[in-house]
């Protein structure tokens, strides 16, 4: 009976097969699944709300707008999806309500998409129809609403094909009173009619909330938008109010995903959101997986979509692709791997360990694990420790589209100096001798494992108008030495610094010491270092740093009251296009006067004026001249003191092939391909269980019980001491 | 009893009350509803308009505590307090901000923490009590000696020490369990096993050494040298007269903690990636989600209290002496 607990115990763990610490249930291995991890839980699967990159890896996956980033080809290249070629444009004059055409420049632009005919939905409850030919379920009684846990456990399933229609209505969605479509406020100034028609459908809502219930299915095929145009069954028109280039950009973004009224007429039955069966849970669409198991406590699971055209692998990329036989599967039809298994993993510590014994097929490297898994050359060029290359594990690095920069409040009068043109001119060398002086090679040395990449401008590699090597770097920092950007000397700061009216980091006027401000997020002990290295840069100058850490909450706050002096922030581009680093210096965007994105609340009219005339006008020459222009601006007036480009680097197993890093591509689980014979071998290799420490915790056990016990068996054995026997004298 | 039972039940209320206040107060001292929208609707691109329309839709855009634009009772029901607050003394717990239903979430979300806290709970109880009884048993000889030593050096390392250090050993090096995750029914148990282990683990020097001295104090008491005097086996002495008077204060931290074994635990389940409750209620504070906070502080005072009426309840069945008036 004794034994009887670790006998179970140990025969519960063998029935797990060979071996024991493997995470899936047994009927996973040996099948074509990616298993990977999430590590928070997506808020939105809507494509209209949906916004970040956690949730894009769900999204993009089962959403298809008409454009995607081609996976391979190097910079970022927009190629269609289920549009039959990229849209087509035209520019009208426009007069009153009406359009008129004209030339190209006009006042209006207008995107023609054709989708490819034949191309279908995942099979889906909501398209179900019974034997009459009218749909099985947009009319379920609450009690089975009530019983229901997944709109897949309904037994019917039903398609259809992709229309126009369908984009035409996610389009409109963009609006939607109950919803939060995050661009809904950019729309509204580009496509024409969407503010009137979100004010029509606001009443609209209001009076059926009112006569129907807040769950009332809204329909809006019931109500025209001026600006979207359906010319056929395939294709449909927007029109924008201004040109706007980057237009194209936001087509490759499930914002502009197609969008069946069936589902959400499905979804909007009385007592369905009660049950979480909404769209924001529950996608539906015609991309190559669909999903099937929503447990965001615990996992989540794509599987193909039996329905999936078979789009072709890429036959094209970048020089150096074929070499690295990623285009060996050119042509072939996607996607490769059956099934995608999210796991939630919410500690870095179990996720990189799970990674190692081959659980998760690719990882990120936090700074905790970097040692373990990286080595950075003398030149920075990062390799694999012995330890990773024995298990075949390989490394991709690339640049995210990403700035983070410290940046100086243009509103304040030290580091902005906006009242005069004296104060400009102080404040302008103040923050040169600033960026000359704040390191930030060894800022990424010593936080970021050199993880980055020093930016000399608010461009990020990849991206339109970035320059690299010599004719990019910033020379009012850096210097070209020895073929590399040198930091110019501490010597250049100071002088710029006394030529600011603070020699050795005194006010010349007043003799007081320059005392700055750093506003930060506190995120608990560990920012101590950060904090002390950033005092010990501001130190070199003579200029004292008093740091005001405040929470998350309260720092965006006075981001928004521009009460900030110098300030961390970063900005991840929603699309590879200059105007989207850029806008976050253009003047009408500042944060504090405009809630814009401008959060240094920079303000340069010549500046400004580049930026109109860049904005608006395809990759050319003259764009790039422009952008040089706006960058030279940039580096002399110094609104951010420096920043860098964030370096993802992601690890990935020899099982797992096609794996390119694309920072903006982020439905490239389609492209990946999988070895599942190999991986199992190497898990059974990697995982077989250790048992010697179970027998010497065992012995350990018996080694400290046994004497207790011998001891009680004596002390219940031992008789009472006979009574001492004392003679009479 | 009932009379009693009704009267702290009666009692409970003010208490939930004052709860819901302190939690109230105290949440939005640090967030503000304009907070707590930007936080739902993200960083970027965020308008005005978007806010107040976000505030509108959840009644955040009232005043917090007391309405001076309505009229009559409705300056004190027209208020986020009331509306959000008092609802819960129906057990109506609503939508979390993010829309979802939170009562469907908990009750999903309880099993979980039930299944790691019940054996932590049931197994640790034995092993404790036992190693305490073993001691007491051995007091003043080698074994009591170091057995201290060793439940003070238990006692002395943190939790996310035993949870790290047990996944590195357990699982990492040694490959016997899973590191991390959870499946539902059967399947369970190899997620569990050492989260188990390292929960009774973490718990045991601290309890182990209370209970020794809870034994130690009993066995100086008269009645038991009258037991040993009667030729009473030391065995029987320990278990059938020592264990259940030292009862008492066993059941007082024991039985108060019963109810709150569905609330989960905080960091094991963040680090063992087991869907309990204990990671709601982190997730939410992180995510300024007010609803499912004020939600999961009630359950959780509710829970106290009944684990105190139990506390006192359990009383009367190890000591017939107490009565209730």
């Amino acid at each position: 009976m004794r034994l009887m607990f670790p006998v179970a115990l140990v025969l519960a763990l063998s029935a797990c097969g060979e071996v024991w610490n493997d995470p899936y249930p047994a009927a996973t291995r040996g099948e074509n699944i990616l298993f990977t991890a999430f590590v928070q839980r997506p808020k939105h699967l809507d494509p209209v709300q949906s916004y970040t990159e956690d949730e894009g890896q769900f999204t993009q996956q089962i959403y298809e707008p008409p454009l995607q980033y081609h996976y391979l080809k190097e910079p970022y290249t927009l190629v269609p999806l289920t549009a039959d070629g990229m849209p087509t444009l035209r520019w009208l004059e426009a007069k009153g309500d009406a359009g008129r055409e004209g030339a190209a420049g006009g006042t209006q632009s207008v995107y023609e998409i054709r989708i490819r005919p034949g191309i279908l939905y995942q099979p889906h409850p909501a398209f179900a129809r019974d034997a009459a030919g009218t749909f099985a379920y947009h009319d379920l009684s609450r009690a089975r609403i009530d019983s229901l846990r997944s709109p897949y456990a309904l037994a019917l399933r039903g398609t259809r094909e992709l229309v126009a229609d369908d984009y035409i209505y996610q389009i409109k969605r963009l609006a939607h009173p109950r919803l939060h479509s995050p661009i809904f406020s950019l729309m509204e100034q580009y496509i024409v009619g969407l503010d009137a028609f979100a004010k029509r459908l606001d009443s609209a809502n209001a009076e059926l909330v009112k006569r129907r219930g807040a769950e009332a299915w809204l329909d809006l095929r019931e109500f025209p938008l001026e600006g979207v145009e359906r010319v056929d069954a395939y294709t449909f028109r927007i029109r924008l109010k201004a040109p706007y280039p980057q237009f194209l950009f936001w087509l490759a973004m499930p914002f502009f995903a197609p969008m069946p009224w069936e589902a959400e007429r499905f979804f909007q039955q009385p007592g369905m959101a009660a049950q979480n069966l909404t769209l924001d849970w529950w996608p539906i669409g015609t991309g190559p997986y669909m999903l099937i198991e929503n447990d965001p406590n615990a996992r989540m699971v794509l599987v193909r979509n039996p329905n999936f055209r078979g789009e072709p692998y890429p036959s094209e990329g970048a020089p150096g692709d074929a070499a690295a036989g990623l285009l060996a599967d050119a042509g072939r039809p996607m996607p490769f791997i059956g099934q995608v298994i999210f796991s939630l993993e919410k500690e870095g510590i179990p996720y990189w360990n799970k990674f190692l014994q081959g659980y998760y097929d690719f990882s990120g490297i936090s700074s905790d694990n970097f040692d373990q898994a990286v080595r950075v050359a003398v030149e920075g060029e990062a390799t694999l420790t012995p330890e990773m290359r024995e298990r075949g594990i390989e490394l991709r690095t690339s640049v995210a589209a990403t700035i983070i920069y410290l940046g100086a409040n243009a509103l304040d009068p030290v580091v902005g100096g906006e009242s005069n043109a004296a104060a400009r001119t102080r404040a302008r060398l103040l923050r040169q001798a600033l960026a000359i002086a704040i390191d930030w090679e060894e800022y990424l040395s010593i936080f970021a494992n050199g993880r980055g990449e020093v930016a000399h401008s608010p461009l990020t590699p990849g991206i339109f108008g970035y320059r690299a090597g010599r004719a990019g770097i910033n020379r009012i920092t850096h210097e070209w030495r020895n073929g590399a950007a040198r930091r110019r000397s501490l010597s250049a700061a100071q002088a710029l610094l006394a030529k600011a009216g603070y020699p050795d980091g005194r006010d010349a006027r007043s003799g007081e010491p320059l005392v700055l401000y750093l506003d930060t997020v506190g995120r608990g002990p560990g920012d101590k270092p950060r904090f002390d290295w950033w005092r010990k840069q501001f130190a070199t100058l003579g200029i004292q740093l008093e740091i005001r850490e405040t929470d998350w909450n309260r720092f965006q706050e006075k981001i928004r009251k521009g009460s900030q002096q110098l300030f961390i922030l970063g900005w991840n581009a929603d699309y590879p296009d200059p105007e989207n680093l850029m806008f976050l210096l253009h003047g009408p965007q500042g944060r504090a006067r405009g809630q814009g994105e401008n959060a240094a609340n920079y303000r340069n009219p010549e500046f400004d004026a580049l930026f109109g005339r860049m904005k608006n006008i395809p990759n050319s020459p003259e764009r790039a001249q422009l952008i040089d222009q706006m960058v030279a601006i940039y580096q002399r007036d110094a609104p951010w003191i420096g920043g860098f480009h964030p370096k993802d680097f992601m690890l990935f197993h020899s099982w797992l092939g096609n794996v390119k890093p694309n920072n903006m591509a982020r439905n490239n689980l389609k492209y990946l391909k999988m070895d599942p014979v190999r991986r199992e071998a190497l898990r059974e290799a990697w995982n077989q269980p250790v048992l010697w420490p179970l027998g010497l915790i065992a012995l350990a056990l018996l080694v400290t019980i046994l004497p207790a016990l011998a001891s009680y068996r004596r002390r219940e054995r031992k008789v009472a001491r006979p009574p001492r026997r004392v003679d009479a004298a | 009893m009932f009379a009693y039972i009704v009267r702290r039940v009666l009692y409970a209320i003010p208490i939930l009350i004052g709860v819901n206040l302190i939690t109230f107060t105290l949440f939005f001292v640090v967030n503000t509803p304009d907070d707590m929208a930007r936080m739902h609707l993200g960083t970027k691109r965020v308008t005005a308009e978007a806010i107040s329309k976000w505030k509108l839709e959840r009644g955040y855009d009232k005043p917090l505590l007391w309405n001076t634009t309505a009229t009559g009772s409705a300056k004190l029901t027209s208020t986020i307090f009331f509306e959000r607050s008092m609802r819960l003394f129906r057990f109506d717990f609503g939508a979390a901000e993010d829309g979802r239903d939170i009562a469907r979430e908990i009750r999903g979300r309880m099993l979980p923490s039930f299944a790691l806290a019940l054996p932590v709970f049931l197994v640790g109880l034995a092993v404790n009590i036992s190693f305490a009884l073993m001691l007491a048993f051995f007091r003043a000889t080698y074994l009591d000696t170091w057995g201290v030593v060793f439940c003070v050096a238990m006692m002395s390392v943190s939790t996310l020490f035993y949870i790290i250090g047990g996944q590195y050993l357990i699982s990492k090096l040694w490959h016997l369990v899973p590191i991390s995750g959870y499946a539902r029914g059967p399947d369970a148990l190899r997620f569990l096993v050492l989260p188990v282990i390292i929960g009774i683990v973490s718990g045991f020097g601290t309890s182990a050494r209370l209970y020794r001295t809870l034994f130690l104090e009993e066995m100086s008491k008269d009645y038991v040298r009258t037991a040993k005097a009667k030729g009473l086996a030391e065995r029987v002495v320990m278990f059938r007269h020592v264990l259940r008077n030292a009862m008492i204060p066993i059941l007082t931290g024991v039985v108060v903690v019963l109810p709150a074994l569905f609330f989960g635990s905080l960091i094991t389940e963040s680090f063992f990636g087991i869907p309990g409750l204990g990671s709601y209620t982190i997730d939410a504070i992180q995510a300024q989600d007010f609803a499912v906070v004020r939600a999961m502080v009630f359950i959780g005072s509710v829970l106290y209290i009944l684990g105190l009426l139990a506390t006192d309840l359990s009383y009367t069945l190890v000591d017939p002496r107490v009565r209730f008036q």
